[in-house]
């Protein structure tokens, strides 16, 4: 009996990791077009967090990148070759960028690389972008040290100091909070520098800081850091966050009895923090790029191509997938070249692009100052409050 | 003093769930002698089993109901038990003779398998899973209890008394006892050593089931790799208590539990797991046995 079973569980064991590693491949890439249309391809090379704990920003960023290649292939594609996006997923893990990424351009030779959301994981990939010369758009990292990793990163996206302030002012003017508390996941360098910018100006604005107490992301209890926040008695609470750990904050904020108001960034824009927290984000607030119910000709119809292919409104992760990907190319046609540093010329003079998440102008640093919104949650659903100007 | 009363209510609703899981880590020491690190994935399973089921039975039952949370509890506590089961007759009884290092690391890529497998199975992005509405109960002073910590604690309570009813008063209770008294002399007394050992791992996974679905009505949102820490949690609280011993896996969660919420309200969260595995070196450097556990002869 011994000498029948083992055989038989490790032939299962090898067809059960043949299957895990056969599943591992990238993901999907741009569909062919008619290969007579195009002289050649260029590769695009994207990173994203595809699954794991951001999967819902990875998965909208690449998305709205994807619609945008498909889009551009459909029309003709750029210097008359097809245009390839090459993603790999990074899994929402530390290390995992810089694997993927330099496998992007050693291996597949890719002419630039777009991604990512989390400032944490862009910044492990920048480094390396920045020794290859190829260049690198990031459309959702926030954080001011992504960019000045090199001359050869970008992004399409407002900075944290901008974001800080914008929530600081919101909290003192909007929700009359005198004094606060902050809630930062240490693991995050998003999280730790947005808390950073939003306390410098809260606190020169003649505002108090409470409590500041910190989780590591992938945490699940919170209720300790939020029991020792409600003794500090707030006005209100800040939580510079990703959505999986805030919608567990602020369900337990909720079973705690806490009745301040709780608001962050745009790490709260997923679904998935509605559904985990459930009712307990009910007038919460965030600020974030864009919202579907802004009035502009790109974004209605960029609204419409998603909803149409993907069955769901797009969030600000998708539109900014989208406008980086225009951008690069846009950047690749003008240089004429696919040459790293050419194409890093023309993306550093990039001017009024008009996009679906506003006009994209890049400075001197390689950021981009653009208005932000601020989104509610209501009945359920992200409601658009106001929007700031820079 | 409300906000130390909170915290330690918060402690002790955290620490039963790490309790819950030690119970299966120790209750297999007891009668195998070695660490079933496929445990903590057990639990994940008996998560997901218990959102699975939650999902198939709204049809016929109101979800959010006492009704439903319990039927949910018990399909997932019978999957799991049946799984654990499984793990041993496939996994760990081939190589029962064999050297309990070999054992060891079957039991970690057992856990790894199960892991991963998960992830493909179930998805690798979490998943909200919400059994039962929740109420706060404000008493006297602020001190704010929520109806999921009054039924994680009671449920905790109720399985605790169960287990110990089954292992003191029960035949298998007393043939368990006997087989992790001695094997060969258990077996001599006519005792069926297999199945005793069945039904240890059935009986510890059912319990990891029951903690991972108080797990999910605590935190909502379950993944493939959430009974990493909390499995690593229970494991050193097992230790902690006395492994092979009962109430010690009970005291050594509840002590873990609560020293950690301690550290993270009143310290910082950064230093909690520091300082939770601090105090089991201390512990163990003075009673190398755990806290309740018996000194046994090593016998050459």
């Amino acid at each position: 009996m011994k000498t029948r079973v083992q055989p038989l569980l490790g032939a299962a064991l090898l067809i059960l990791s043949a299957w895990i590693t056969g599943c591992n491949k990238p993901a999907d890439t741009a569909s062919s077009t008619d290969p007579g249309k195009f002289q050649g391809v260029i590769k695009i090379g994207e990173f994203a967090s595809l699954t794991g704990k951001e999967a819902a920003f990875g998965i909208s960023s690449h998305n709205g990148t994807q619609l945008a290649i498909d889009e551009l292939n459909a029309a003709g594609g750029v210097l008359g070759k097809e245009l390839k996006l090459l993603t790999e997923d990074d899994q929402s893990k530390a290390g995992e960028p810089a694997t993927v990424v330099r496998k992007l351009i050693t291996r597949e030779n890719v002419v630039a690389i777009l991604g990512e959301v989390a400032s944490s994981r862009s910044l492990e990939a920048a480094p390396i972008c920045q020794q290859n010369k190829i260049p690198m758009i990031s459309p959702s990292s926030t954080n001011p040290r992504v960019t000045e990793i090199g001359d050869y990163i970008f992004r399409v996206c407002f900075i944290d100091p901008f974001q800080g302030t914008v929530m600081a002012n919101f909290a003192k003017n909007s929700l009359k909070a005198k004094s606060v508390a902050i809630l930062t996941d240490v693991k995050a360098d998003y999280s730790m520098g947005l808390a950073k910018f939003f306390k410098e100006r809260f606190v020169a604005d003649g505002g108090k800081v409470l409590a500041e107490q910190s989780y590591s992301g992938g945490d699940k209890d919170f209720k300790a850091q939020l029991t020792s926040i409600k003794a500090s008695n707030p006005d209100g609470l800040f939580i510079p966050g990703y959505y999986t750990d805030v919608g567990l904050i602020l369900s337990q904020a909720k079973e705690l009895g806490i009745q301040f108001p709780m608001f962050g960034g745009d790490g709260w824009e997923s679904t998935k923090l509605i559904e985990i927290s459930g009712a307990a984000a009910e007038g919460m607030f965030f600020s974030t790029h864009y919202s579907p119910e802004l009035e502009s000709a790109v974004a209605k119809t960029f609204v419409q191509k998603y909803q149409a292919r993907y069955k769901e409104e797009p969030d600000a992760m998708a539109a900014l997938g989208y406008d980086s990907a225009f951008i690069l190319v846009e950047a690749i046609r003008k240089a004429g070249s696919t040459e790293g540093s050419k194409i890093r010329d023309v993306l550093a003079s990039t001017k009024d692009f008009m996009g679906v998440t506003g006009k994209t102008t890049i400075d001197a640093q390689r950021n981009v100052s653009k208005p932000a919104v601020i989104l509610t949650i209501k009945q359920g659903k992200f409601k658009y409050v106001e929007t700031i100007a820079p | 003093m409300v906000e130390f009363l909170q915290q330690l209510i918060n402690g002790l609703a955290l620490g039963s769930i790490y309790a819950l899981i030690a119970l299966g880590y120790t209750m297999v020491y007891g009668v195998l002698r070695f660490i079933n690190f496929a445990h903590s994935d057990v639990f994940m399973v008996g998560a997901f089993c218990g959102y699975y089921a939650s999902k198939s039975a709204s049809p016929f039952l109101a979800s959010g109901t006492v009704t439903a949370a319990i039927v949910v509890l018990l399909a997932a506590m019978g999957v799991c038990a049946l799984l654990g089961m499984i793990i041993e007759r496939l996994a760990y009884r081939p190589l029962r003779e064999r050297s309990k290092l070999t054992v060891l690391i079957t039991a970690i890529g057992v856990s790894l398998l199960m892991e991963f497998t998960g992830q493909l199975v179930f998805g690798a992005d979490p998943k909200s899973f919400r059994l039962l509405p929740s109420k706060n109960l404000q008493l006297t002073g602020g001190v704010v209890f929520n109806t999921n910590q009054v039924v994680v604690l009671g449920l905790t309570v109720v399985l605790l008394l169960a287990l110990q009813a089954i292992v003191l008063k029960t035949r298998i209770g007393t043939a368990m006892r006997a087989v992790s008294f001695n094997h060969r002399a258990a077996a001599l007394m006519g005792i069926n050593i297999d199945m005793v050992i069945s039904f240890t791992f059935g009986l510890g996974s059912a319990l990891a089931a029951a903690a991972g679905i108080l797990y999910a009505i605590s935190y909502p949102s379950i993944d493939p790799l959430m009974g990493v820490m909390p499995g690593l949690k229970a494991f050193v609280a097992a230790v902690l208590g006395g492994i092979g011993n009962i109430p010690g896996a009970a005291i050594g969660g509840l002590l873990i539990g609560v020293i950690e919420t301690m550290v993270s309200g009143y310290v910082s969260s950064t230093y909690r797991d520091a300082i939770a595995f601090a105090v089991l070196i201390l512990i163990l450097l003075f009673k190398p046995t755990g806290l309740l556990g018996q000194t046994s002869v090593e016998k050459v």
